[in-house]
């Protein structure tokens, strides 16, 4: 039976024949990265190996001082008596998933994707491997996006609709990923756009990388006094209800998210619009993804686990289990990657 | 049902009352006359009654999306809500644009109508064919519908400003011409479109909107909790001297409105009408309250509570209770737990609305009324005696041997008003009964607060907890008081120390230790503790207790003994 190359162990995924981990959460000797959040990504290790965005991501977010080797995605690089390489994720820039190769076998580990396409970042790239080691956060067919098009046009419409009624407009998104994701996808012609500062610092990767956005502003009172009414703002969730807001009212609040679709965290974040848009597959890609890999073994972390395995097992007949990391386990805080929404805690005073 | 059930996304992407207010004005505006007296009924309560069973949706989804059951209950217990979970699951609709657009009203009368007439089949059918013509934020409206749970966080009471704004009504006059029996008829919608003054033909059945009473804790200011004691003198303070306010006691029964008006029925007990405060139609339950009221002149309507009553005092809320649960008409039961009805107020005599004379003013008319009535099972609801405040806080102090819940205090020149509006009417209770449980489990909450565990089960020792054979049993549920951040943490603690799910519901590590308090307790073989109580609600975690330190049940029996025979009266 085809099992996974690679353990969960206290320290994160170990892959023995390549002697490295899998975005370890304390520092280890050596680490790939699949993707730049901090719930991947975490300072102190000896050497790194990631995409060369991800590299530029480690540096500027990290301040990360050590090697990194840089391995564009569909490179093969030998460590240890394993074969590695990397391969499109679709989650945010410079995402990839790790496939290793060892003792004629191949096991690929996602980390965070989508299948939906994006126009920051690379799209995925479904590979063929023995086992899988899939996420799971949306993993129940009660999650199914909306198409891009369509969902970016209710933000336009409802940005025009503010603008209408002298309002601004507050996006709330992580900072890095779905905040460029936004500004990739509004409309820019219908006013100025100002960014938190948090979402600020990561732009400098994505100017690196050649993605085309619009042209933003820092959110400072004066940015905020010029565009009064008309102004669309991209804020990370932790903002909310926070001072920092006020230089904004009147304004009408959304969040960006896959807990979106549902309408009980909908109002549980006490936003005035909630849009759907995830940086993670939904149910049907995460099926599609399992299927065209051809894993005979699928293990499957972060969000609902338990029920994902159980259903390629019993419905699919695929051999597959949970495999417990610490995005599943014992999330702390908000990180700025999207969590199981018992883990949302609301920023402070945002849900009163 | 598009325009509809964009109207329930807008009420529910708002918290503001403002803009819900807003959002259904402009569709009451808008609508249809038939899809308005739907949308009115639905939204004032009228009760929809379950088509189909939860067991029943859930199965039928589960064939309908090719997904086990055991997924889709998966998928309810995360999205909390299996009105969406449904809408949310199915595949999309496979309607091509020339598809008839359909309206509330067809949902109501070509879907709804013939599925409460047809079986577990022709039910599936009628769901089947609904399915692939509505959308998603349709199909969660339907789904509500049929399923007879229609909460979605609007108040009655913004729905009647909502209907006074869209047709420049007075909200008062609104009120009236919505109270009582309702028929979602084109008709009955545009009846509540005509000018002030010009009530179309109005129904002989029809109540007042009741006037409430504001809890006296709220004169603390916002934060105090119903279980804080108010000190006289900040009732003086901001109520002024004692000798302006007319005091009775609050009694523990169901608030009524007897209505007397020919054009009801000619036998003697279809001539007058009972409403419940909640506007249900109670008259079944107490014909001899009914009969005593065929004597009182046309164009009478008396506010007053029901009371059971033996000998001078009053019983238990749980003896009126029996009377409620038997839709028959039993004498026996009747004559077990006799009734009368303790008049306060008489909004209406000899056909003309009294509701803008002083308090004192209609007290005359009302002890006129009864003289003449000479019944004693209408009776007078006596003031109770004071010149000071202090007088008044001893007398309250009495009330738990009185067998009444406190005091009520009316302004003696107050005009009788429509709903709760404050400064007039205050209620004085007691202080409620309270026990230390332990929480030992937790189910997601309704609405918005469906992705969060927010009620949950309280048990108590059924021993010296020092004793090892101790276990705890189950005394009650609660999901009130807390503040939302006591309710987040709350949530927390639940998801990491669940030591079992049972769909929706968790049973929990018993850790935790809540003062529950409560309104009474009384004897009941539903429970699996034997003992029920009354409104529990949490009055404050008690993060200073163990679970040991936590309440036995010996505890909970003295208070029932209590309750049941409080010294003093004697009976
Ligand atoms: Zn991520
Ligand atoms: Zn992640």
């Amino acid at each position: 039976m085809a099992k996974l190359l690679v353990e969960p162990t206290e320290k994160g995924l170990w892959c023995e024949s390549a002697c490295v981990h899998v975005d370890p959460w304390r520092p280890v000797e050596a680490a790939v990265v699949t993707h730049g959040h901090a719930d991947h990504a975490t300072p102190g290790c000896g050497r790194y190996i990631a995409s060369p965005e991800t590299a530029s991501i480690l540096r500027i977010r990290y301040g990360i001082k050590a090697p990194i080797d840089e391995l564009a995605p569909g490179e093969f690089r030998d460590v240890g008596s394993a074969r590695v390489s990397l391969h499109p994720a679709g989650h945010i820039l410079g995402s990839t998933q790790v496939r290793i190769e060892a003792s004629g076998s191949v096991t690929v580990v996602t980390g965070d994707y989508k299948t939906d396409p994006d126009p920051t970042c690379t799209p995925f790239e479904c590979v063929e491997c023995d086992a899988l080691l899939t996420e799971s956060t949306f993993g129940l067919p009660a999650f199914k996006w909306p198409s891009d098009a369509d969902v970016f046009d209710a933000v336009n419409r409802w940005w025009r609709g503010n603008v209408e009624q002298g309002m601004n407009s507050v996006v709330f998104a992580y900072s890095l990923g779905k905040a460029q994701r936004v500004l990739a996808g509004v409309d820019a012609s219908i006013g100025p756009i100002l960014v938190h500062g948090a979402v600020d610092n990561m732009l400098a990767p994505y100017h690196e990388a050649g993605i085309g956005l619009p042209e933003t502003r820092k959110a400072l009172v004066e940015a905020a006094k010029e565009s009064a009414g008309r102004a669309l703002i991209i804020a990370p969730p932790s903002a909310a209800g926070t001072p920092w807001m006020r230089k904004f009212t009147p304004c009408s609040t959304a969040f960006a998210s896959g807990w979106m679709a549902v309408r009980g965290t909908r109002r549980w974040r006490a936003v005035d619009r909630g849009f759907v848009i995830s940086d993670h597959a939904d149910w049907d890609g995460l099926l599609d993804t399992v299927q065209r890999s051809g894993a005979k073994f699928v293990g499957v972390t972060h969000g609902y686990t338990r029920q994902f395995s159980r259903y390629l097992r019993d419905e699919l007949g695929i051999d597959a289990e949970p495999v417990a990391t610490r995005y599943s386990g014992e999330g702390e805080s908000e990180s700025e990657d999207e969590q199981v929404p018992s883990k949302q805690v609301p920023a402070s005073g945002g849900a009163s | 049902m598009k325009r509809f059930s964009r109207l329930v996304t807008e009420l529910d992407s708002t918290t503001k009352s403002s803009a819900k207010q807003a959002a259904l004005a402009s569709y009451f505006r808008e609508a249809d006359p038939a899809d308005g007296a739907w949308a009115v009924a639905i939204f004032t309560g009228r009760r929809l009654k379950r088509v189909v069973p939860y067991k029943e949706l859930r199965a039928l989804a589960s064939e309908a999306s090719g997904l086990p059951e055991w997924l889709v209950r998966e998928c309810h217990s995360a999205v909390g809500d299996l009105s969406e979970t449904i809408s949310l699951i199915l595949p999309r609709p496979q309607k091509g644009d020339d598809a008839p657009e359909r309206t509330l009203t067809d949902i109501f009368e070509q879907r709804i109508r013939p599925m409460q007439r047809t079986d577990t089949s022709g039910k599936a059918r009628i769901l089947r064919e609904s399915w692939s013509e509505l959308d998603a934020d349709e199909r969660y409206v339907f789904h509500k519908l049929i399923s007879g749970n229609f909460r979605i966080g609007v108040q009655k009471r913004s729905v009647v400003r909502a209907l006074a704004e869209a047709f420049e009504v007075d909200p008062g006059v609104m009120a009236h011409r919505l109270s009582g029996r309702f028929e979602p008829t084109p008709e009955a919608f545009d009846a509540l479109k005509a000018p002030e003054g010009e009530d179309p033909g109005s129904d002989a059945a029809r109540p007042y909107p009741f006037y409430l009473a504001s809890p006296i804790e709220t004169l603390l200011g916002t934060g105090a909790s119903s279980t804080d004691t108010v000190p006289v003198e900040t009732i003086e303070a901001q109520l002024g001297p004692a000798w302006g306010w007319i005091a009775e006691w609050k009694w523990d029964g169901i608030r009524a409105q007897l209505i007397r008006r020919d054009g009801l029925g000619s036998d003697s007990i279809h001539r007058a009408m009972l409403w419940s405060r909640g506007e249900e139609e109670i008259a079944e339950s107490f014909p001899e309250i009914l009969s005593a009221a065929s004597e009182l002149p046309h164009g009478t309507v008396l506010d007053g509570e029901i009371v059971a009553f033996e000998h001078g005092s009053p019983l238990p809320f749980q003896a009126l209770q029996r009377r409620l649960q038997r839709k028959q008409r039993e004498a026996l039961l009747f004559q077990d737990v006799p009734v009368v009805f303790m008049a306060y107020d008489v909004l209406e005599h000899e056909g003309e609305d009294l509701r803008e004379r002083p308090l004192s003013e209609r007290l005359e008319v009302l002890n006129r009324l009864l003289d003449r009535a000479q019944s004693d099972l209408l009776r007078r609801s006596e003031p109770v005696e004071h010149s000071t405040w202090e007088e008044l806080e001893r007398a309250r102090s009495e009330s738990r041997e009185r067998n009444v819940e406190g005091l009520m205090l009316k302004l003696a020149d107050s005009p009788y008003r429509v709903g709760r509006v404050r400064g007039d009417w205050w209620k004085w209770k007691v202080e409620p009964y309270t026990l230390d449980a332990v929480m030992v489990g937790a189910q997601l909450g309704h609405g918005r607060r469906a992705s969060l565990f927010t009620d949950y089960t309280f048990a108590l020792w059924d021993r010296d907890p020092q004793d090892e054979a101790a276990a705890l049993v189950p005394i009650a549920k609660a999901y009130s008081g807390l503040t939302n951040q006591e309710i987040k943490s709350v949530d927390k603690f639940v998801r990491d120390h669940t030591v079992a799910r049972h769909g929706p519901t968790r049973t929990v590590e018993p850790e935790m230790v809540f003062e529950l308090a409560f309104e009474g307790i009384q004897e009941s073989s539903r429970h699996k503790s034997g003992l029920a109580l009354r409104f529990p609600r949490m009055a404050r975690i008690r993060s200073d207790k163990t679970p040991e330190q936590a309440d036995t049940m010996a505890t909970a029996r003295a208070l029932l003994e209590y309750h049941r025979s409080p010294p003093g009266l004697s009976r």
